[in-house]
C-alpha cells in the first residue's frame, strides 16, 4: 500500500469514526488522527522514505486528509453547540405575558406639578424665580403683606381676606404679593428689568370645604421695567394660559379691584377651545386669575420711581387650575396625600 | 346692588333698549367695562295668568271654618274661587292667578301650572294669591300683608285685569351687580345712570325735587354738632306730616325690585332716596328724642343701643354715636335705637344725611356683627356732594307722599372740606401704560362719556373729578377708566420687548427640584400637607428637641393652631387617612417648610425640610417566589436615604444610633450626620404611638434640607478610568456584639493604605461557632492602582495592615 493509500484509507476511518461514534469525544478523536502521535501525524513520518519526485503529490495528499478531519471535527462540535443550546433555551422558556416586576416610581403632586409647568414657561420667557425663605417667607409681618400692597390697616379690602395673625405686626401672608416687595426694594436696575415670579404657600383665615382651604397656593408674577404697558401683561396671561390650558384657548379681560394694581383686571379664560367659527356668545368663561398694573404707590414704597419705570403684576392659582384642569371638585383632595389620588397623576413629560 | 334699568331711564336723555335681548346685551357689556354680574333678569321668574281683580262677593264655604267662596271680576267676567285667604273682602283689588296660570314655587324653584279644582265640592277656578306665593321673597313682602292674599291700595290706580305682574314691578329688568370695593358709586341709581351712560354714549340728567318749605325754621326745632372730626359732614330736616301710612304702589315696588321691604312713608322715603343716590338717610321720629341737641361723639361709660329687647353695650371712647343729650339715638351709621323709629303715630320725623368716619362705621359693624345698607355705603365713603340736594329731595317726597309740610332750611355741620380735586394726565402717559395709540380727541371723547369735565391745552388734560367719583384721585385711575371704555378686548397683545433676561434656577433651586425627583424615583410619592398642626404635632417629630414655636393669635380650629417644626407629623396624619382606607402601600414624601420662633416681636426662621415615610411592601414582583414578600424594613429605609444623600452631592456621611427624637423606635433609629452636622434621622416610627393610633409598622426619616443645601457639593471631580486590573480580599473578624460595623468600616478605610478602592460589607454572623457577646462581620475589600498593575505582595502588606490594626483597636480576631 503506497502511502497514499495508506492516507486516504485513514481519512475513510476517521469519516467512520466520526459517524459511528457520534463523537462522543470529538478531542479524542482528533488527537488519535490528528495529534503529535495520531495515525496521520505518524503515516506521514514515513515521507521522508518518498521519491523526491512524489513527495509533492504525497504532501498535498497528506492535507487534504488532515483538513477534511478537521472539517469534520469541526462541523460536529458546531452540531453538538447548536443542540446544547437548543435544549437550554427550551429549557429557559418563559410565559412572558405573566406580569413584570414593576419598581416603584414615585409621582409629583399635580399642584407641584402645575407650579412646575408655570415655573418652566416663565424661565423660558426670562424670569427668576423666588421662593427662598429669605425673600419668600410664609410668615409675613403685616406691613410687607398689607401696608406695601396699598392695603393700610382698616382698608375695606382687608375684608377680602380674613387672615391668621400671630402678633398684631406678624401673620401667616395671604398672598404671595409681598414676594414682590422684598425682591423690588433690592432689585439693581442697572441689570435690567425685573422679571420674577413667586410661587409658594399662602393662607387665609377660611373654613375648609369643597372650594376653601385655609391653605393653597399661590404664582405671584411681576415685571418691572421703563415701557411696560398692559398690552405685554395681556400678551403675558394669554401666553401662560395657552401653555396651562391649551393653544386654542382665548382669555378675556374683566375691570376689577385690587388695592396693589391700577387699572386691575380679573382674567377669564375660555372653557372650551375657540376658533374662528366660534360664536362670541358660545364661549363660556371661566375666571382664572387677577392682574394688573402696579399701583403707582406700591412701586413708591419699594423705592421705584413709577413716573420712570411702570410694572405689571398677576397671582396665579395652581389648586383652581388643577381644579380646573383634571375636573377635580374638592380642593381638600389637594393636602389629605390619598395615595389612590396622587397614583393617578402619574404622566410624565406633558 | 339690584338696578332697575326702567328707574335708571328716569335719568336718561335716551331711554336703554329693555327688550331682553338689549338687557342681556347689556349686562355682558357691564361685565366687561365695570364690574362683576350677580345676575340679569327680573322678578316674574317667567310667571303668567296672574292679573288684577275686584272682590264682588264673600261667601263662607257651607263645609269649612276657613273657607270661603269670591266672585272675583277681571273687568270682563265674573270668576268663582275659594280661598283660605283671613283678610278677604268685597271691594278689593286683589291678585287672581288664573286656571292654567305659571306659579313659581320659592322651595323648588321652579314653575307650577295651575288647574281648576273643587274645593270640598266647591268650584275654584284659579287662586287668589299672596306675594310669596308669586315668588316674592319673604323679606321685601311688606309686613301689613304678611298673613293674607296681597291687597293694592284704591290710590294705586289700578284697574281690574291689569297685569298683576307688572303692577309689582316684576316685569322691570332687573340688573345686580357685585361690588369691588372702589366703586362705591355703583352702590346707587345715579351712579348707574352715570356708569350706563358712559357704557352707552347717553347723557344723565339729574333733577331735583321741587321742594316747599313751611315758614318754621329747622333751626328752631334742632342743632347740630360734629366731636373730633367724626363725621365730615351732617344734614338734618324735619317734615311734619299728616298720614304716614303705607306707600303707593309704585314706591312699594321700586323698592322691592331693588330688595328692600316696604315699611311706612317715612323709611320707604328714606331707602328710596339712599338706593337713588346713594346717600343713606335715617329717619326718627322727632317727638321721642330726649333732646334738641343733637351729636356726633363718642360712646360714654354704660351707655347701650336699644335694639328691640336686646340692649347692645356700647364701647365707651370708642364706638361713635348719634346723641341727642344724654340719649343714644344710634350707633352712628350702623344701627339706631328701635324706640326711635317712625310710626304710624309720629307726627314730627327728623331725617338725617350725612357721612360718618368710615373706619369707625366699619369696625362697629364688624365687632357688633350689625352690618347694614348703610353701613355698607358709610364704609365705603358716599358723595358728600350729594348729601344735601339728596336730603331735600327725601323731604320733598315725605312731604308729597303724607300732605306734610317740611320746615325751612337745613341744619348743617362739617362739610368744611373742599371736594373740588383735579388730575393732570397726557395722553402719552395714557397710551405708554395700556400699550395703546390713543390721539388726545379719543381720549377726550372718552372723558366726556364718562361725564368728567376736563381743560386740554398742548396734550395735557386737567380732569375736574366730581364728588361722585370718590375713587378717582390720582392719574392711574384716569387710565383705568379710559382703559375699560376703551376695552380689554381692544387692547393689543405683546410680550416685554427690550432688554433680555436670562431666566434660570439658582443652584439652591436645582437642588431642591432634584431632590423632589430623587424621591419620586425611589418611589416616594410627593405629599403636601398643612402647616398648620395641634401643638403637640407641631413638635413630635423634631430634629433638635423642643423649640418655641409659632402660635395663632386668633385659630380656626384646635387641631390647627400651631405652625409645624417638623413635616413627619403631618405626614403620619396622611398615613393614617390612608391606612383607614385600606391602602397597603403608603410611600410619601414632602418637602416644605418648618417654623422655628425667635421672639414675639420678629417673623420666625423658616427651614426647608426634606421628610419621608414608608408602608408596606417594597417588592417589585407580585408572584415570583423569593421577591413577592418583601415589606419595607430599617435598612430599606436607610439604604433610600443613603442614595439620595449621595446622588444630591452630600459626602462623609455616617449614622448613629440614635434615641431622639423619642417618637422613634429605640431600638432602630439613626441620627445621620455629614462630617460634623447633624441632618437628621431614619427609622421606625415607635411601635407604642403607632398602637395608640392603631398605625401599621411606618419606616421615616426627616431630613434639614438646608443643611444638605449647604454640604451639597456642586463639582464633581472626573476621574479616569483605569485600565489596570483589580484585586479583592476577603475578610472576617470577630468583634464585640456592641461594637457598630460603621467604626469597623471606618477604621479599614483608614488603615487600607492608597489601594483600597471598595470595602463592601457582606455578611453579618452571629450563631453557632461566635461567642455568646461575638459578632462576625465579613468584607469584601478591592485594591486597585489606577497607574500600574498592582502586585500581590503589596496588596498583601496593606491587607495585613489593616488586620493588625483591627485587631489592636477592637481586640478583633481575623478569621
Amino acid at each position: 500500500m503506497t502511502l497514499i493509500e495508506e492516507l486516504q484509507a485513514l481519512a475513510k476511518q476517521a469519516r467512520a469514526d466520526l459517524k459511528e461514534k457520534r463523537a462522543e469525544n470529538l478531542d479524542q478523536i482528533r488527537v488519535a488522527y490528528l495529534g503529535k502521535k495520531g495515525k496521520v501525524t505518524a503515516a506521514l513520518k514515513a515521507m521522508k522514505d518518498v521519491d523526491p519526485a512524489d513527495r509533492k503529490t504525497v504532501g498535498q495528499v497528506g492535507n487534504q486528509v488532515r483538513q477534511e478531519i478537521q472539517g469534520l471535527i469541526e462541523e460536529q462540535k458546531q452540531a453538538q453547540a447548536e443542540k446544547a443550546l437548543a435544549k437550554q433555551l427550551a429549557a429557559e422558556t418563559v410565559d412572558v405575558t405573566l406580569p413584570g416586576a414593576k419598581p416603584r416610581l414615585g409621582n409629583r403632586h399635580v399642584l407641584q406639578q402645575i407650579m412646575d409647568e408655570i415655573e418652566g414657561h416663565f424661565l423660558g420667557l426670562g424670569y427668576q424665580v423666588i421662593d427662598d425663605p429669605i425673600d419668600s417667607p410664609e410668615i409675613e409681618t403685616d406691613e410687607y403683606n398689607f401696608e406695601r400692597e396699598n392695603l393700610p390697616k382698616d382698608h375695606p379690602a382687608r375684608d377680602m381676606q380674613d387672615t391668621f395673625y400671630v402678633t398684631p405686626e406678624i401673620l401667616l401672608r395671604t398672598q404671595t404679593s409681598p414676594v414682590q416687595s422684598r425682591v423690588l426694594e433690592k432689585h439693581d436696575f442697572s441689570k435690567g428689568p425685573l422679571k420674577m415670579i413667586a410661587p409658594g404657600k399662602v393662607y387665609r383665615r377660611d373654613t375648609d370645604d369643597a372650594t376653601h382651604s385655609h391653605q393653597f397656593h399661590q404664582v405671584e408674577g411681576l415685571v418691572v421695567g421703563k415701557n411696560i404697558t398692559m398690552a405685554d401683561l395681556k400678551g403675558t396671561l394669554l401666553s401662560i394660559m395657552q401653555e396651562l390650558f391649551g393653544e386654542k384657548h382665548q382669555i378675556r379681560l374683566r375691570p376689577s379691584y385690587f388695592p396693589f394694581t391700577e387699572p386691575s383686571v380679573e382674567v377669564d379664560v375660555s372653557w372650551d377651545e375657540v376658533t374662528a367659527d366660534t360664536k362670541p356668545e358660545d364661549i363660556r368663561w371661566i375666571e382664572v386669575l387677577g392682574a394688573g398694573m402696579t399701583h403707582p404707590n406700591v412701586l413708591k414704597m419699594d423705592g421705584v420711581d413709577p413716573e420712570e419705570y411702570a410694572a405689571f403684576a398677576f397671582g396665579l392659582g395652581p389648586d383652581r387650575f388643577a381644579m380646573l384642569k383634571y375636573g377635580v371638585e374638592d380642593i381638600r383632595q389637594f393636602y389629605l396625600n390619598d395615595m389612590r389620588f396622587l397614583d393617578q397623576f402619574n404622566e410624565r413629560g406633558n | 346692588m339690584k338696578t332697575n334699568l326702567k328707574w335708571v331711564n328716569q335719568y336718561l336723555n335716551e331711554p336703554l333698549p329693555l327688550t331682553e335681548q338689549a338687557v342681556l346685551d347689556l349686562a355682558n357689556q357691564v361685565e366687561k367695562t365695570s364690574v362683576e354680574l350677580e345676575s340679569v333678569g327680573n322678578g316674574a321668574h317667567g310667571q303668567s295668568g296672574l292679573v288684577v281683580v275686584r272682590v264682588k262677593t264673600v261667601e263662607d264655604h257651607p263645609d269649612s271654618d276657613h273657607l270661603h267662596i269670591v266672585q272675583v271680576n277681571d273687568g270682563q267676567a265674573d270668576i268663582q274661587v275659594v280661598t283660605g285667604a283671613p283678610n278677604v273682602a268685597v271691594g278689593q283689588l286683589v291678585i287672581l292667578a288664573r286656571v292654567g296660570a305659571k306659579i313659581y314655587n320659592q322651595e323648588s324653584q321652579s314653575l307650577q301650572t295651575l288647574a281648576a279644582v273643587k274645593l270640598r265640592g266647591v268650584d275654584s277656578a284659579g287662586m287668589l294669591v299672596a306675594l310669596q306665593e308669586i315668588g316674592v321673597p319673604d323679606q321685601v313682602c311688606p309686613h301689613e300683608l304678611a298673613a293674607g292674599i296681597h291687597v293694592f291700595a284704591e290710590q294705586d290706580e289700578l284697574q281690574p285685569g291689569d297685569d298683576a305682574l307688572a303692577a309689582l314691578g316684576l316685569l322691570d329688568p332687573i340688573v345686580d351687580t357685585d361690588l369691588t370695593p372702589n366703586r362705591a358709586d355703583l352702590l346707587s341709581i345715579r351712579g348707574m345712570a352715570y356708569e350706563l351712560a358712559a357704557m352707552t354714549g347717553r347723557k344723565v340728567h339729574w333733577q331735583k325735587q321741587a321742594l316747599v318749605e313751611s315758614a318754621a325754621a329747622t333751626d328752631q326745632v334742632i342743632s347740630l354738632t360734629i366731636e373730633h372730626g367724626l363725621a365730615t359732614g351732617l344734614a338734618a330736616r324735619v317734615v311734619e306730616q299728616k298720614q304716614i301710612g303705607e306707600s303707593p304702589r309704585w314706591l312699594q315696588a321700586l323698592l322691592m325690585t331693588a330688595g328692600y321691604q316696604p315699611v311706612n312713608r317715612a323709611v320707604d322715603a328714606a331707602h328710596y332716596e339712599m338706593i337713588k343716590s346713594g346717600q343713606p338717610i335715617a329717619a326718627y321720629d322727632l317727638d321721642q328724642l330726649a333732646s334738641q341737641e343733637l351729636t356726633v361723639r363718642l360712646a360714654r361709660e354704660k351707655e347701650v343701643l336699644v335694639q328691640g329687647q336686646e340692649q347692645i353695650e356700647l364701647r365707651a371712647g370708642q364706638d361713635m354715636v348719634l346723641a341727642a343729650g344724654d340719649q343714644v339715638v344710634a350707633l352712628a351709621g350702623v344701627a339706631s335705637d328701635s324706640q326711635l323709629a317712625v310710626t304710624k303715630e309720629t307726627k314730627r320725623v327728623l331725617l338725617i344725611a350725612g357721612q360718618y368716619q368710615p373706619t369707625k362705621v366699619r369696625q362697629a359693624a364688624r365687632q357688633l356683627n350689625l352690618s347694614s345698607e348703610a353701613s355698607f355705603r358709610f364704609e365705603r365713603g358716599i358723595d358728600l356732594g350729594m348729601t344735601q340736594p339728596a336730603l331735600d329731595d327725601a323731604a320733598a317726597l315725605l312731604a308729597s307722599l303724607t300732605a306734610g309740610q317740611v320746615l325751612a332750611g337745613q341744619v348743617t355741620a362739617g362739610f368744611d372740606q373742599t371736594l373740588a380735586r383735579t388730575i393732570p394726565i397726557t395722553t402719552a402717559r395714557i397710551n405708554q401704560i395700556l400699550g395703546t395709540a390713543l390721539s388726545d380727541q379719543e381720549v377726550a371723547t372718552f372723558f366726556d362719556r364718562l361725564a368728567l369735565p376736563y381743560d386740554l391745552a398742548d396734550g395735557q388734560f386737567t380732569v375736574h373729578v366730581p364728588s361722585r367719583r370718590n375713587d378717582l384721585a390720582i392719574p392711574a385711575d384716569l387710565i383705568e377708566e379710559v382703559g375699560r371704555l376703551y376695552g380689554y378686548d381692544n387692547l393689543p397683545t405683546a410680550l416685554i420687548d427690550g432688554q433680555s433676561t436670562a431666566g434660570d434656577l439658582t443652584l439652591r433651586q436645582k437642588k431642591i427640584r432634584a431632590s423632589r425627583a430623587l424621591l419620586e424615583s425611589l418611589g416616594f410619592n410627593q405629599a403636601i400637607s398643612y402647616a398648620l398642626t395641634t401643638p403637640e404635632k407641631a413638635v413630635r417629630f423634631n430634629l433638635a428637641g423642643s423649640q418655641p414655636v409659632v402660635t395663632l393669635d386668633y385659630p380656626m380650629s384646635s387641631d390647627k393652631t400651631t405652625a409645624r417644626q417638623n413635616l413627619l407629623s403631618g405626614l403620619l396624619d396622611d398615613v393614617a387617612y390612608n391606612a383607614a382606607r385600606s391602602v397597603a402601600t403608603i410611600a410619601l414624601y414632602e418637602q416644605g417648610r418648618v417654623f422655628l420662633s425667635r421672639d414675639q416681636d420678629q417673623q420666625p426662621e423658616e427651614r426647608e425640610h426634606l421628610a419621608g415615610i414608608y408602608v408596606g411592601q417594597i417588592s417589585e414582583s407580585t408572584w415570583q417566589a423569593g421577591q413577592k414578600d418583601r415589606p419595607m424594613d430599617f435598612f430599606a429605609m436607610k439604604g433610600r436615604v443613603e442614595t439620595y444623600l449621595a446622588e444630591i452631592g452630600v459626602t462623609d456621611v455616617t449614622f448613629e444610633a440614635s434615641q431622639s427624637p423619642a417618637a422613634m423606635h429605640p431600638g432602630q433609629n439613626a441620627a445621620i450626620y455629614a462630617g460634623g452636622t447633624y441632618l437628621g434621622y431614619v427609622g421606625q416610627v415607635h411601635p407604642a404611638l403607632l398602637a395608640k393610633e392603631k398605625l401599621p409598622t411606618v419606616f421615616a426619616f426627616e431630613l434639614d434640607l438646608e443643611s444638605i443645601l449647604t454640604l451639597a457639593k456642586r463639582d464633581h471631580h472626573y476621574q479616569p478610568v483605569t485600565r489596570y486590573p483589580k484585586i479583592t480580599r476577603d475578610l472576617a473578624v470577630l468583634v464585640d456584639a456592641a461594637l457598630p460595623e460603621q467604626t469597623v468600616a471606618e477604621k479599614i478605610w483608614a488603615e487600607g493604605g492608597p489601594y483600597l478602592q471598595a470595602v463592601t460589607f457582606f455578611d453579618l454572623y452571629t450563631g453557632q461557632g461566635t461567642a455568646e457577646n461575638k459578632k462576625s462581620l465579613a468584607y469584601q475589600l478591592t485594591y486597585q492602582n489606577p497607574a500600574d498593575t498592582l502586585v500581590e505582595a503589596e496588596v498583601t502588606a496593606d491587607f495585613d495592615q489593616i488586620c493588625m490594626a483591627l485587631t489592636a483597636a477592637f481586640d478583633a480576631e481575623i478569621r
